[in-house]
């Protein structure tokens, strides 16, 4: 299910979550803390266990003894590689249409029709409320046949999944600069709309377009519906096929993909977090 | 804004003083080129989600009333409305209506203690794992849910061991309650991610300034949190109201097609299970689905008004 990510970098650019500054109630209140500890365990539980089921299933034998025989012989099951990489073409193709799309889009209409992101806002919020499924009868049935034999189809209906979130991430990044003052300085300068997209409004988004890109690779990497009714071998599609065979094998790819893209995006932030830190550092001895 | 003058976007065509060119003429192009940016900027992205979105969507509502020759006809959408179809619906919407109310409080709360936590890792943490929870479904969860909750799963062989193994007492992971426990999985996180930026918008200075005038914690939130944040939360449930009727992968790998929905009866249609000459149905249940949706959209759309007034 596609999701809306909100402004997890901008946050982070902009120093932190803001922070509930309820402290002095908070001792007032052990109660309330005592709550907190229960939350965060239970939640915790919830949502541990069965990553540690996950994990335990994939480093085990079929005797249920540790090994990592699994995680060894993803690489040469039948199948896997061409599952992957097909993966891997969609992931890319998906990421570089997206952004094409929608960088130049958000930032126009933030720079020059604000009425529209009214509209904006709706269109983007759609892929959330048509469900795939859905989405998928009408696009095998309206698709030229062309199209409907290359896998780069489900590309294009990735990049209209992919949407609500990258669209709400392009959109809090770009409400975080001050855009007009840096595109009219640049203009200024004699810079051209193509090298102000560049050098100036492009560094400024890194970390919104970074996290929605990972997102959006981690959309890809996940899509099982539409892949599956459209007949392409996708890693899900893959992973689904491989279970009935080993579901050891199996479940070390989902595992690894899961862990793989969570610790991809939590090095993304944490790093772009310190260099704007190190960078609002700079500008402020100055 | 000296820019305004020459200002084209994206497709990086400006209009050249051609050598010898009358003025009247060149400023009328400019002119009329000024009038046509905002359209011409708008196009790549109006014609993509038009392509995309519009044409698939008013493809499946068209042929829900279509039948198998090509006749209007409005037997599509009477043959979706009665029996197991209808069963399916109902089950649909019971489902999403469960998995969107209880993941939406149990996230919102997480995501306030989150929120309030000093731990900036834990935040980070969370806020990507709640990205990336949220787009996981389908086998994968389908399969660590089964190991940990499945009749061997390493919880169920905890729990027995003190003696309280919960398929004994009833439970059944592949039922439509086990269902509900799966989709909390991507539900929670969902949640988190859609209610986060809503509780930034709960200022601190509210809260002290309530207390300054005296107020407890519980009137604070009486009359200050809870008016603040209930279009919000109530604009998240419906979201996740949204996801869980739609999401078709994660109950069809876990229950074989032993719970009724519409999703999985979509699927089956289109993998050709179906009586000849009801290939239509596939359509008229994603018909049933979008006009479910819609509902659903405008209610989204009345409270994240009201949203936005109380948050401006």
């Amino acid at each position: 299910m596609a999701a809306i990510i909100p402004e997890i970098a901008v946050e982070e650019v902009q120093g932190g979550v803001p922070h509930v500054h309820g402290d002095p109630a908070r001792r007032r209140m052990p109660r309330l803390r005592a709550w907190r500890g229960v939350v965060l365990v239970l939640a915790g539980a919830y949502f541990l266990l069965p990553l540690y089921a996950g994990l335990r299933f994939s480093f085990q034998n079929d005797v249920g003894r540790w090994s990592t025989y699994a995680v060894a012989a993803i690489p040469h099951q039948t199948g896997f590689m061409a599952a992957f990489y097909l993966s891997l073409r969609l992931a890319a193709v998906t990421t570089v249409l997206t952004m094409v799309l929608m960088v130049p889009t958000a930032t126009y209409v933030h720079l020059k029709l604000p009425k529209m992101r009214r509209v904006l806002d709706f269109v983007t919020i759609l892929p959330i409320v048509i469900p795939p499924i859905v989405l998928i009868l009408g696009v095998l049935h309206a698709a030229p046949l062309w199209l409907r034999a290359s896998p780069y189809l489900l590309s294009l209906a990735y990049v209209i999944l992919a949407l609500p979130f990258v669209y709400r991430s392009l959109d809090a990044g770009l409400s975080a600069i001050d855009l007009k003052t840096l595109v009219e300085a640049s203009r200024s300068l004699g810079g051209k709309w193509i090298s102000t997209l560049r050098h100036v409004i492009l560094p400024n988004l890194r970390a919104a377009i970074l996290s929605a890109t990972v997102l959006t690779i981690a959309l890809v990497l996940g899509e099982f519906t539409m892949a599956s009714l459209d007949l392409w071998t996708t890693l899900p599609v893959w992973i689904y096929q491989f279970s009935q065979l080993d579901a050891h094998i199996a479940t070390a790819v989902s595992m690894l993909s899961l862990i793989g893209t969570w610790v991809l995006l939590t090095v993304i932030v944490s790093v772009d977090r310190s260099q704007s830190r190190r960078t609002r550092r700079r500008t402020g001895t100055l | 804004m000296t820019f305004d003058e020459t200002a084209t976007f994206g497709q990086g065509f400006t209009v050249p003083l051609a050598e010898g060119a009358d003025l009247p003429k060149q400023a009328r192009l400019e002119g009329l080129l000024r009038g046509v940016r905002p359209t011409l900027a708008m196009a790549p992205f109006v014609i993509y989600t038009f392509l995309g979105l519009g044409i698939p969507t008013a493809a499946v509502v068209e042929l829900a009333f279509r039948s198998q020759s090509g006749k209007l006809t409005l037997g599509n959408l009477s043959t979706v409305t009665q029996g197991t179809y209808r069963l399916g619906f109902e089950n649909s919407i019971l489902l999403a209506a469960i998995t969107s109310v209880l993941p939406g409080v149990l996230g919102l709360f997480l995501a306030y203690t989150i929120q309030t936590s000093r731990s900036g890792l834990l935040r980070r943490l969370v806020a990507t794992a709640s990205g990336v929870l949220a787009n996981f479904g389908g086998i994968n969860l389908t399969f660590i849910f089964i190991a940990t909750l499945g009749s061997t799963g390493f919880l169920t062989a905890w729990l027995s061991a003190i003696r309280l193994n919960p398929w004994h007492y009833g439970f059944n992971l592949y039922s439509f309650f086990g269902v509900v426990i799966v989709y909390m999985y991507f539900q929670i996180p969902l949640m988190v991610l859609v209610i986060t930026p809503a509780l930034g918008g709960l200022r601190p200075a509210w809260r002290e300034a309530a207390e300054n005038l005296g107020a407890s914690s519980l009137s604070y939130w009486r009359t200050v949190g809870v008016p603040v944040l209930l279009p919000s939360v109530l604009g998240g449930m419906l979201l996740l109201f949204g996801s869980g009727f739609a999401a078709y992968a994660t109950a069809d790998t876990l229950t074989a097609g032993t719970v009724t929905l519409v999703p999985i009866q979509i699927g089956e249609v289109l993998n050709g299970n179906v009586i000849s000459g009801q290939e239509n149905i596939g359509y008229a249940l994603g018909f049933g689905m979008l006009v479910v949706l819609s509902i659903t959209m405008i209610l989204y759309g009345l409270v994240r008004r009201r949203a936005s007034r109380w948050l401006r």
